[in-house]
């Protein structure tokens, strides 16, 4: 299967910065239809990595391919952007219009798409984020899980096939990081749309179908969540946290207990320590 | 001993008198002793950002007062300007608000606003400076050039070197990864610690909260549901939850083991505790 | 404070008025002005005020929000009455000082004021009954044919709305800086000119700051939702002219070809 996007030895490096590259010489390929999550702390490369994958960034170095369309050709930027949609951090600062249809109206408007198909596609993309009753409301007067909702659903109705998010919980409370992450989740599992969650929240990774750890520009870790998680020395040497599940069990296994470092959700570590007190 | 802060039916509501009308909180009574390291949590819009600048006179009371040492720090306006600087508040995303040209001179406007002198005001800024790691390499930098993280401590020592006796933070975490979540709350441990001030911090992260608090308070629909030490409030998961709020991943496991039929208290709220009730566990197991 | 300012407000409603096509309701507007600046007589006057009073009635909109939002221009309408009523040479009444007050200075006073208050009235009528987003639409649209000499009609209009969309984000980011700034002792309120000036530095830097990113921001996110510029961009909601536009806009030129045929017979 053709990957969805596709990096061949991309390095890039700010303008302003000399030095250290941003993002060093990272090969990758995300297939189609995947969750995949992106995890690093502040610095680590992962949102200039993420901005690659819809030409927003441009390599200095090495190829990005989306479907086979290389970003740095200029004629298929909108052909990538319309592939691949975007969600940023601030959800103030990535809404256009003063009602939210209007806002969930403006991608597909851009591409030219006729007025009773945007109709559509708007109410469409409203309904499966859950905001199809805040059609007609003022964004600013929204919660920040339901700005960034609408911001969802403005990418959704360009169709794409991929969505990247760069920190979209980043500025929300636990019920709207809940509500974001719910959101993509289903859109990956019912619609087939691949997802690409860029975060530093732990608990955000941990249904993902893939887990890529970033630092110093560079992939460090790179496969299923309770693979990675579980290689708790490693994680803490780059200054990573685990979620708080691992940590406890490798804490008590550090004081001679024998448990899986696999066992992610609250549930899941309470089978394992109660199966082996029994 | 008389609190450092008292509230008496503390109640404000916005827009009044117009169909925009808004009760934010309502009939709150409080009083926090001196030197304790309160938490206040509760679900956005819950009345807790109305609640914390009521404290120090930014907004009015639509009735009900706030008392400061006992005294009622509406009485006049010199009152109220003077609690500022005994009541410092850091608000949400701090670094949007630097402005001066320089490190030093933003960190030095709260105490230059104070009317000290200059020597004075350097003890503050580099005393202030150090609480939060800030290296007097970068006082003639300007604040904008700097990294998001160092924007942050910059703008919290600018309430720190006020030297506050009361010290509000309104999720001074956001936004922040794992490692700078981490070292912004041990900075504020460590002038809790040294300078014996009332710390009052408002987060959304329960892990966080009980780990470091004496005392939670949860704010739900402009009222406070709960107020109690850490180590009662999870236990109380369910309440909790109809409040739109989460309970720390220990207290969770903790439930969930009780629920599987193993005798662990429901009041442990950190991997610590939980880690050493599950090794007494397996202690007891060996020896029958 | 900051967020009780009702001047250009959009007061939503489903009147006639507020049905029209925002096109109508420019045009409308446009053939207003130049009717009112047209009335030389009592009897247009007079028309022009009937005028006035039956869109205030079509459009329901309170009397009470109009006078507010004349309010803050009390002064110059004073002002220019005034003026009209002490400048204006003519058969003296009274004569104090070095003033002289003439019956065609009073004349020209009471014209005058009538003339700015409907002319603000009519422009308030129109931004109170139609959505700014309906507004800049309209505009567009009318603005078209200047295209042809190269007036960026389309990058106005999208800046006017992406500024009206951004107006309640910045006024609340100003509200939170004035009372974190106040939480360092800051005073705003108090104090010579000179200090208040001074005081107002720590509020715009950082909200030049911040919007300066915002817009940053906003323009990359409008890039990635296939933003580019107008060539071949379609709109959800089309504008439709209805009989009721038609019949609007007939009335309104019969109006200024009344006022136009009054004048000329020197009414």
């Amino acid at each position: 299967m053709t990957p969805i996007i596709k990096t061949q030895n991309l390095t890039f490096f700010y303008p302003e910065t000399d030095g250290e590259p941003a993002l060093n010489q990272i090969d990758l390929e995300i297939a189609p239809g995947s969750f995949v999550v992106i995890l690093g702390h502040n610095g680590s490369g992962k949102s200039t990595l993420a901005k690659q994958f819809n030409a927003v960034l441009l390599p200095s170095g090495g190829k990005v391919y989306v479907f086979g369309m290389d970003t740095s050709n200029e004629d298929l930027v909108i052909q990538i952007r319309r592939t691949v949609g975007m969600v940023f951090q601030n959800p103030d600062n990535q809404i256009v219009a003063n009602v939210v249809e209007d806002d969930v109206a403006f991608a597909p408007e851009n591409l030219g798409v006729p007025p009773e198909e945007i109709r559509r596609r708007v109410d469409e993309a409203l309904k499966q984020v859950g905001m199809s009753e805040f059609a007609l409301h003022a964004p600013h007067l929204l919660s920040g899980g339901q700005k960034q909702r609408v911001a969802i659903a403005g990418v959704i109705a360009m169709q794409p096939d991929c969505i990247v998010l760069d920190e979209p919980t980043a500025m929300l409370d636990p019920s709207g990081r809940r509500e974001v992450v719910e959101t993509v989740k289903t859109l990956c599992r019912e619609k087939g749309i691949t997802v690409v969650l860029i975060t530093h929240h732990m608990d955000e990774a941990i249904d993902a179908d893939r887990l890529i750890v970033m630092s110093g520009g560079k992939i460090i870790a790179d496969g299923k969540p309770a693979k990675i998680f579980s290689q708790v020395e490693a994680l803490k040497s780059q200054g990573l946290a685990v979620p708080e599940t691992t940590q406890l069990l490798w804490e008590l296994n550090q004081q001679g207990m024998n448990l899986p470092l696999e066992a992610l959700s609250v549930e899941e570590c309470a089978q394992v320590i109660a199966a082996c007190l029994r | 001993m008389t609190p450092i802060i008292k509230v008496e039916g503390l109640t404000h509501v916005y827009s009044e008198g117009t169909p925009f009308k808004k009760v934010a909180i309502e009939q709150i009574d409080l009083e926090i002793p001196e030197g304790q390291f309160l938490g206040l949590i509760g679900h956005t819009g819950s009345g807790k950002s109305t609640f914390i600048q009521h404290l120090n006179g930014l907004l009015k009371p639509t009735s009900g007062r706030v008392l400061y040492k006992g005294e009622d720090i509406a009485r006049s306006k010199e009152a109220t300007r003077d609690v500022r600087f005994k009541v410092g508040l850091v608000f949400q995303y701090p670094e949007h608000q630097l402005f001066e040209e320089t490190v030093y001179r933003d960190i030095a406007f709260g105490p230059k606003n104070m009317k000290l002198s200059e020597a004075e005001i350097d003890e503050r800024v580099r005393e202030a400076a150090g609480f939060v790691g800030v290296p007097e390499e970068l006082f003639q930098r300007s604040p904008l050039e700097l990294s998001g993280g160092q924007k942050r401590r910059i703008a919290i020592a600018g309430v720190l070197a006020m030297r506050p006796d009361v010290l509000i933070l309104d999720e001074p975490t956001a936004g922040l990864d794992p490692s700078g979540r981490e070292s912004i709350l041990s900075n504020v441990v460590n002038y809790h610690k040294a300078s014996g001030a009332t710390v009052i911090l408002v987060t959304h992260s329960m892990e966080d909260v009980a780990r470091l608090a004496q005392r939670l308070i949860v704010f739900h629909n402009g009222r406070v549901a709960i107020d109690a030490p850490p180590s009662q409030i999870f236990s109380r998961a369910e309440e909790l939850r109809s409040m739109g709020l989460e309970i720390p991943k220990s207290t969770a496991i903790a439930l969930r083991l009780r629920e599987l039929g193993l005798p662990i208290s429901p009041s442990v709220y950190t991997v610590e505790q939980l880690k050493n009730a599950i090794l007494s566990l397996r202690e007891e197991a060996k020896k029958c | 404070m900051l967020k009780d300012i009702t001047l250009g407000q959009y007061f939503p409603g489903n009147t006639i008025v507020h049905r029209l096509d925002p096109r109508t309701k420019l045009i409308l507007t446009v053939v207003f002005i130049a009717a009112l600046f047209t009335a030389k007589s009592y009897i247009s006057y007079g028309i022009m005020l009937l005028t006035v009073a039956v869109c205030i009635g079509l459009s329901r909109i309170n009397l009470k929000s109009i006078f507010k939002g004349l309010k803050p221009l009390v002064f110059i309408i004073i002002l220019s009455g005034l003026l009209n009523l002490l400048y204006t040479q003519g058969k003296p009444i009274v004569e104090f000082w070095i003033f002289t007050i003439s019956w065609e200075g009073v004349r020209a006073a009471v014209f005058m004021i009538l003339r700015i208050m409907m002319l603000i009235t009519g422009t308030f009528l129109l931004t109170y009954t139609t959505s700014p987003i309906a507004l800049t639409d309209g505009m567009e649209i009318l603005m078209n044919p200047l295209k042809k000499i190269k007036v960026p009609v389309h990058e106005l209009a999208m800046m006017m709305s992406i500024a009206l969309r951004f107006i309640p984000t910045l006024i609340e980011e100003t509200d939170k800086i004035m009372s974190a700034q106040k939480a360092r002792g800051a005073d705003f309120e108090t104090g010579k000119l000179t200090d208040r000036a001074k005081a107002l530095l720590p509020l715009l830097v950082p909200l030049f700051v911040s919007a300066f990113r915002r817009a940053d921001e906003l323009a990359t996110a409008m890039e990635c939702r296939c933003y580019h510029g107008d060539e071949s961009r379609t709109r959800m909601k089309t504008l439709k002219m209805e009989n009721i536009d038609f019949a609007a806009l007939v009335l309104g030129i019969m109006l200024l070809a009344g006022i136009i045929v009054l004048s000329v017979f020197g009414l």
